[in-house]
């Protein structure tokens, strides 16, 4: 079966006066039905990069110069203008970061929600507000919400009201870019509720991207580590979860401390910055992976299913 | 950002260094932009060049242009590179003369105007509070009066004469800097250096001009470029109603007897041209270098180059 | 609700301010000034004008106090004087007889101005690097530069003394009587066009370029992002996402322009002989009628005012966040 998402040796540049910087390099990760895919690294990873390339919402000075996405085996980046608007939304959706701006200020989401139908059912807009409705409905909101402007909401209304929209037309993917990073943990737990009962009911898949591991490995069926716009590992969530292979995952894992247990010190995150010739690592890898490049090297399947951004033993890159 | 730097040339060994929030560094680098933008160095030629035209005006054009010396409304010719008013005098060197007075108020006016708005918005970004809200609703006031009738009551009712003009026009030009000065020093008394400058125990006046001005020092230049051409665009306003001091030579004044002495009717063209046009250029010099400042301050209103898209290989 | 009555508070204090700064001026000036029009005013002066214009500089032997209350009690019983130039007519009906010629040249170039320079904001903005967002804002700009009067000199002269196109003064020919008519409408029209565009060349710049600098700020927020990726069409992202962001901070703006549209038309006024109060406060101020100058800024602040009390409402209903329920 065709997989639902195929991403082959994506590269992302930023152009900028005179210089370039990659925000993803050689990217490859494959995403099936309903399957739940996490995507997690640090802050400027290029995971966030990543899904705007998918969807094509890449604005200047970024530019996919290379690799290419399929969509259920047609061609993202072949699609010309229209198709693409006809495309997005309807086999793929996001929710964005921050609900609070993503969602237009001064219309009501009722407006906003009845803008998808019109736009891409052809709906009349009395229809198109009963659709509405029962969305809203479907995540736990009373649909006289309807007529309430986004600052009227709270947080994690405006959320599950992001999520509804999201899945409004039935997508085969969904792409959650840090869905609940801007609430409290409370709400999170609430919200990714919501998520699960939302894709055990529609059956979607889902690239789920975000820095809180915990998160994801609860969600994840299959999970990427990114460092330096790599990916460095992929492989089955609790397999990564339960022994991470490189050390980039492993530092990533231990930032966030088990509440028990006996006391570790913290390897923390690294500040040197990959740079052409270093991927700022080779310092603090312990001694037996010394044998590694001082770059990323490319993954390599060490097991099946898993993948490791590592050299052949004691072969120069 | 851990994400590959690509340089054309050798990559750095050492991390780079974190830009710093403030010092010269950073003025330098704006000046530095500035004189390598199109805009900005056209306009500032620009000026430069008029600058010159009206510090040279006694050498170039000897003699006091008032004095009626040939015969009226002779159009341009060898003579007279500008032709002759109606009433005999030379174009050319009214209009040069007239720069000297019509720069000098213009810059006075913007100079003074935006000393009070830096004063004001200082104090109510600083003092915050209380004093906040009464130079606040003191802008206010001053920003909804309707100018050009203010200023021609003003003018009308107050002794005529060059410091009048000044005089009248600081007090309708200063509100609206004053407001947006305030809005960004207020921005920036927000920032954790300035907190940081406060609890040092740091004197008001010291945090005010050595923290927080040098910060604004962007917003502060296009607040004095406006200010300026405030400044000269009114006063030929006022002059050319009559209401300034018509016995000085300057660009609005020569407009006025323009008027008054119907070269517009009689087909005299040159007569109100080269000052109208006068006005126009410095004013779009100074529009020029605003224009450059804002572009350089925020990269999103730069150009946009249309570069073609190249394909993955 | 509660940011309109503040405003509202402030136009108060704004109007209470300008009258206090009519009544201070007067009594500024050195020398006795009403001793000095005297002398100007050859034909001699009836007493009642002297009288008043005793009263009007202070020159009278009241207190200051008694003075002011008094002339705030007459500004606001609708009593502004009587007109010296016009005598004996009051001021109140010199101005009434000419503020529509100035509400309506006004009025046309500042609707003209906003409504093509924010359209032209809009495009020039969505098409970014285009000829519009390339060209015209320096082209702007540089008309922009010229003092309004200039401009306005310059088109009588080519418009009108050269090429005769259009009326060279006046809102409509002498000898036709006013009414509503076609034929008077139709002349209205004609000497309507050269006033009015000017200030509309002159301003329409800055409409323009503000809507696309508002326009390009909004652009970058992320709803606009959440909209493309939701398939909207461009034009319905265009003007109900971006640009009715866009137009709250140029509603807000529309207040300031008005001031710079009041000045512009009184110095068109004055340069197209066109009977507005923007020309009669310049005969008032060269024939020294002090009561008809105050009356006439009075006036034209009032309207300001006004308008930016109407502006606030709208910008009320337009953006939801600031209505409280």
């Amino acid at each position: 079966m065709d997989p639902v998402l195929e991403v082959r040796d994506l590269r992302v540049e930023y152009r900028g006066d005179g210089r370039t910087v990659v925000g993803a390099d050689n990217v490859s990760f494959e995403i099936g039905a309903g399957e739940i895919f996490g995507l997690a690294g640090e802050s400027g990873c290029g995971k966030s990069t990543i899904a705007n390339a998918v969807m094509r919402l890449l604005k200047p000075p970024a530019e996919i110069t290379a690799g290419s996405i399929r969509f259920q085996g047609r061609d993202v980046l072949a699609l010309d203008a229209r198709e693409l608007r006809a495309f997005r939304w309807r086999e793929i959706a996001m929710v964005f970061q921050s609900a609070m701006n993503s969602l237009n200020p001064v219309l009501t989401i009722g407006e906003q929600i009845v803008d998808i139908f019109t736009t891409h059912e052809k709906m009349k807009k009395r229809a198109a507000r009963e659709r509405a409705g029962e969305l809203l409905q479907l995540v736990g909101i009373d649909p006289a919400r309807l007529k309430a402007y986004p600052h009227q909401l709270s947080g994690g209304m405006r959320q599950r009201v992001v999520i509804a929209m999201a899945v409004a037309l039935r997508p085969r993917l969904l792409i959650m870019d840090e869905p609940t990073t801007a609430l409290d943990v409370v709400v999170q737990q609430e919200i990714m509720a919501q998520i699960r009962d939302l894709q055990r009911e529609l059956g979607f898949s889902i690239l789920f991207i975000t820095h809180d591991m915990s998160l994801m490995v609860e969600l994840s069926d299959r999970m990427g580590v990114m460092y330096g716009g790599r990916i460095v590992e992929l492989a089955d969530a609790k397999d990564l979860f339960a022994e991470p292979l490189h050390p980039y995952s492993e530092a990533l894992m231990n930032a966030f401390p088990p509440l028990t247990g006996p006391r570790q010190e913290l390897t923390g995150l690294f500040d040197a910055p990959r740079t052409a010739d270093s991927c700022g690592f080779h310092v603090r890898c312990p001694e037996d992976r010394s044998d590694c490049s001082t770059n990323i090297p490319d993954l390599r399947e060490v097991a099946p299913g898993r993948w490791v951004a590592r050299s052949l033993e004691g072969a120069p890159r | 950002m851990t994400a590959v730097d690509i340089a054309g040339k050798t990559p750095a060994a050492t991390p780079p260094a974190a830009p710093t929030a403030q010092g010269p560094g950073r003025r330098r680098g704006l000046a530095r932009q500035l004189l390598g933008s199109k805009k900005a160095l056209s306009g500032l030629c620009l000026l430069a060049v008029f600058a010159l035209l009206a510090l040279l005006a006694p050498a170039l054009a000897p003699g006091d242009p008032s004095l009626i010396n040939s015969t009226g409304s002779q159009a341009p010719s060898g003579a007279h590179w500008l032709g002759t008013t109606t009433k005999g005098q030379d174009v050319l060197a009214l209009t040069l003369w007239g720069a000297r007075s019509s720069m000098f108020v213009g810059f006075t006016v913007g100079l003074a105007a935006t000393g009070i708005a830096i004063l004001v918005g200082l104090a109510s970004a600083y003092f915050g509070r209380l004093v906040d809200d009464a130079l606040t609703l003191f802008t206010n006031v001053f920003l909804l009066l309707p100018g050009l009738p203010l200023l021609v009551i003003l003018a009308a009712f107050l002794p005529p004469g060059t410091s009048t003009v000044v005089l009248v026009l600081v007090i309708t030009g200063w509100a609206g800097s004053a407001r947006v000065l305030r809005a960004q020093a207020r921005s920036i008394r927000g920032k954790d250096f300035v907190a940081a400058a406060v609890v040092t125990g740091e004197r008001p006046l010291r945090i005010m001009f050595r923290e927080i001005l040098p910060n604004m020092a962007s917003v502060v230049m296009t607040t004095l470029l406006g200010c300026v051409v405030f400044g000269i665009t009114s006063q030929a306003a006022l002059e050319f109603l009559g209401l300034g001091d018509s016995s000085v030579v300057s660009w609005g004044t020569n407009l006025y007897w323009a008027s008054n002495d119907g070269a517009l009717m009689t087909g005299t063209w040159w007569v109100f041209v080269p000052s109208g046009l006068c006005i126009a250029l410095v004013a779009f010099a100074l529009a020029l270098v605003n224009y450059a400042v804002d572009e350089i301050t925020n990269p999103r209103l730069r150009s946009v180059k249309r570069r073609p898209v190249k394909r993955r290989g | 609700m509660r940011l309109i009555l503040r405003n509202l508070g402030f136009y108060l204090l704004a109007f209470w301010a300008s009258i206090t700064l009519n009544f201070l001026l007067p009594r500024f000036m050195p020398g006795d000034p009403v001793s000095r029009m005297f002398a100007q005013q050859a034909g001699g002066m009836q007493p009642e004008q002297i009288a008043q214009l005793r009263k009007l500089f202070g020159l009278d032997d009241r207190p200051l106090w008694e003075q002011y209350v008094s002339y705030v009690k007459s500004v606001f019983t609708g009593d502004l004087g009587i007109s010296i130039s016009r005598f004996p007519t009051p001021v109140t009906e010199v101005i009434g007889s000419q503020i529509g010629w100035t509400l309506l040249l006004g009025g046309t170039a500042l609707v003209i101005a906003a409504v093509v320079g924010n359209l032209l904001g809009i495009v020039a903005a969505w098409r970014r690097g285009g000829v519009l967002d390339s060209a015209f804002p320096p082209l702007l700009i540089f008309v922009g530069s010229f003092p309004y009067f200039w401009l306005a000199m310059g088109a009588l002269y080519l418009f009108g003394v050269t090429l005769g196109w259009f009326p060279l003064r006046h809102a409509y020919d002498a000898g036709l009587t006013p009414g509503v008519n076609a034929e008077f409408l139709a002349n209205a029209g004609t000497h309507l066009v050269l006033p009015a565009l000017t200030v509309v060349a002159v301003t329409v710049g800055s409409w323009m370029l503000g809507m696309r600098n508002t326009m390009i700020a909004t652009a970058a927020e992320d709803y606009i992002t959440m909209a493309e990726a939701k398939g909207l069409s461009p034009s319905r992202i265009m003007f109900r996402y971006a640009a009715r962001n866009a137009l709250l901070p140029s509603v807000t703006n529309f207040g300031m322009g008005l001031g710079f549209v009041v000045g512009g038309a009184l110095l068109t006024e004055v340069v197209f002989a066109y009977p507005g109060i923007g020309f009669q406060l310049l005969a008032a101020v060269q024939g020294l009628d002090y009561p008809l100058m105050q009356g006439i800024f009075l006036t034209i602040t009032a309207a300001v005012l006004l308008a930016n009390f109407l502006v606030d409402i709208i910008y009320v209903r337009l953006d939801p966040r600031v209505r409280v329920r």
